[in-house]
């Protein structure tokens, strides 16, 4: 186990340490830093003593050495738009991409379970192959699609006049497959609750929550579709081993068996994979929030790229890189301590 | 050559996938509508009312049109046009041609570098498969489409907007061809390991063939048939991605839109009602998607070993 756990942690090491190297080429590579503290009047000989000053004449590694010591420190430099320390920054924007997720996770967790347990209770059912015909075209939707559709039904508002008003059934359609709209759809809503700091939260307000509505139904929607599969392939395997036919025979309630047998291990492969799946999440921010003009980090991210602003985007890069190197070996822990059929290192099976 | 080809066609004939095929519907429709999806891409130039990478065809007058059967359209522009006053049938057409070609394009891409690192690491094994299923693990734990959002972001920072608009069809190509490497590698490496322990790769090293004729003339043509599964369903998600990476503003700038950037485009105008010019091509997108999964879905279910029952 011990050695494991020190494999997989130099692993996490290796990464950032890579992670680190790449977002240091990008500063290097992109832009002069130079350029943006002096002016054009500054004459060559200053620009050079400042060049010297500021250690741009040094070798390669010893101005990696330099960015790596800093970072260390949480010092990942200023931003050029916000002229503010870029973790200062990523700290103000964090609060909201992270509700965003908690929402969303919320919601996931919350349908996937009952709708995943029933698929794999009964399989042959309308309702389960209904749910699972569902899911695979919400595969297909791409997660700003989703978003964009859900702005138009229920922010928007959908005025259907395709069927005849002259007859009741037809004002009663029309009125059926219209939608009202009305939802907010863009931005965190103005009452937002101070909770410590920076960090606000939309979750204490009817306000907030009506902002919150539609991107993390959005963002839950790309993940539902994946989760309700693995609960429910989880759930079939389960409900295939001995044990469960055991019980069966000592004639316990299938309430019983299947929510307190089964679904007790059918939760472990689902809950590491489901950490996986947070940091992935991620990457969906980035376009939940461009659409919802959420003001989160991802939105963030993409405004420095159109701004040029090389030190936030670095810093990102570093942040997120960190979250995703935690959330991976703190799972891969968590995975090789309760499944000790995992291969671990240095010892034969 | 003539009898080539009828045994060719019988060979098809008379195969399982064939059979398989036939007596599927959803894979028969599924085939029928890509089929005419593709070939109205690849036919776009003659299908398409106007070009609508010609400026001097646009007029401004005639933007935001709805489609024909809503009060306001104009029957020249049977699904409308959008704020610059393009015809969307002919954008659309043109449009899945270029999220069709960074498709195929990107698979091909990964497919090369997945086959040739899966092969690496499933036959030759030890230190090069451990690194470079490393690499491909990190990679994964990333997602592919937060490395392609960054590799797009870095490129599109350092060439300046106007030169990545230019080359965008190359760079999103590149871009996710390099994020989704792994996902082919690891379905190649895991072939090899199981092909590499089979008789004929013996006698083939006892003859004294190199290594490189083994496993590109041997061991290849044999984990084909995975590679064709999950070859289809990534040409699906490189078309995801590239949608993806156009509405974020890293992909197709809006002089040559993919459908990806035509959605973005006319998602400015959803407030002000115009739903056709980001919903219409939406919902061409989540059809292609869609139609290529379900393909996908079926050949895995036909050529998967362990469901196969002759």
């Amino acid at each position: 186990m011990l050695a494991f756990l020190v494999q997989r942690i130099s692993q996490a090491f290796l990464v950032m340490f890579v992670i680190s190297m790449i977002a240091f080429a990008i500063q290097d590579g992109l832009g002069d830093p130079l350029q943006e503290l002096v002016g054009m009047s500054v004459s060559l000989e200053e620009r050079d003593a400042i060049r010297e000053d500021m250690g741009l004449n040094d070798p390669i590694y010893v101005q990696y050495a330099r960015f790596a010591g800093n970072a260390l420190q949480g010092d990942l430099g200023i931003s050029y738009f916000y002229g503010k320390p870029t973790l200062q920054v990523i700290a103000e924007h964090l609060p909201a991409t992270l509700e965003l997720v908690i929402g969303a996770s919320l919601i996931i967790l919350v349908f996937s379970v009952p709708i995943g347990v029933y698929a794999a209770i009964r399989p042959q059912a309308f309702l389960s192959k209904f749910f699972m015909s569902i899911s695979t075209v919400g595969i297909s939707i791409p997660v700003f699609l989703t978003a964009i559709v859900l702005i138009q039904l229920f922010s928007i508002g959908v005025t259907i006049e395709l069927f005849p008003t002259e007859t009741g059934w037809g004002t009663w359609l029309n009125g059926a497959l219209s939608t009202d709209g009305g939802l907010p759809s863009y931005g965190r809503g103005d009452e937002l609750t101070h909770l410590f700091g920076t960090w606000t939260s939309g979750f204490f307000s009817w306000d907030g929550l009506w902002h919150l509505v539609l991107p993390c139904v959005s963002l839950a929607s790309i993940m539902l579709p994946l989760f309700i599969r693995l609960i429910r392939a989880e759930m079939m395997e389960v409900l295939q081993s001995d044990y469960i036919r055991y019980a069966r025979a000592k004639g316990l309630s299938s309430g019983r068996i299947n929510f307190l047998h089964a679904l007790k291990n059918t939760m472990l492969p689902v809950i590491t994979v489901g950490g996986v799946q947070l940091g992935i999440m991620v990457a969906y921010t980035i376009l939940t929030e461009t659409v919802f003009q959420w003001p989160g980090m991802g939105l963030m991210f993409l405004e420095a790229i159109t701004r040029s602003d090389i030190p936030l985007i670095v810093a990102y890069l570093m942040v997120v890189g960190l979250v995703f190197v935690i959330t991976n070996t703190i799972v891969d822990l968590i995975y090789g301590l309760v499944n000790p059929t995992v291969k671990l290192t240095g010892k034969k099976a | 050559m003539m009898t080539a080809t009828v045994s060719r066609w019988a060979r098809v004939r008379d195969s399982f996938l064939w059979y398989s095929f036939k007596r599927d519907k959803v894979a028969i429709a599924s085939f029928i509508v890509l089929l005419a999806m593709v070939l109205s891409a690849i036919f776009a130039p003659l299908l398409a009312p106007t070009d609508p990478y010609d400026l001097a065809l646009i007029d401004i007058m005639n933007s935001e049109l709805p489609p024909v059967g809503m009060s306001g359209a104009d029957g020249a522009f049977p699904l409308g046009t959008d704020a610059q006053g393009r015809d969307m049938l002919s954008t659309i057409l043109y449009g899945t041609r270029v999220s069709l070609m960074i498709g195929f394009g990107a698979v091909i891409l990964q497919a090369a570098l997945g086959i040739m690192f899966g092969l690496l690491a499933g036959y030759l094994g030890g230190r090069v498969d451990a690194i470079l299923m490393r690499i491909a693990d990190v990679q994964l734990s990333f997602s592919t489409l937060m490395v392609a959002i960054i590799v797009g972001a870095v490129f599109k920072a350092s060439f300046g907007s106007l030169m990545f608009g230019e080359i965008a069809i190359y760079m999103l190509i590149f871009i996710i061809g390099v994020a989704e490497w792994p996902q082919i590698a690891r379905t190649v490496r895991a072939s090899v390991l199981a092909e590499k322990k089979k008789e004929y790769v013996d006698a083939a090293k006892v003859m004294g063939f190199r290594t490189n004729r083994i496993m590109f003339r041997h061991i290849l043509p044999n984990t084909l048939s995975p590679i064709f599964v999950i070859g289809t369903v990534q040409i699906a998600n490189a078309i995801i991605s590239e949608a993806a990476l156009s509405f974020l503003g890293l992909g197709m700038p809006e002089t040559q839109p993919s459908l990806g950037s035509l959605i973005k485009s006319g998602f400015d105008y959803i407030q002000s009602g115009s739903w056709w010019i980001t919903l219409l091509p939406g919902l061409v997108l989540v059809v292609l998607v869609l139609v290529i999964n379900l393909l996908g879905d079926w050949l895995r279910d036909v050529m998967n070993p362990r469901l196969y029952k002759g």
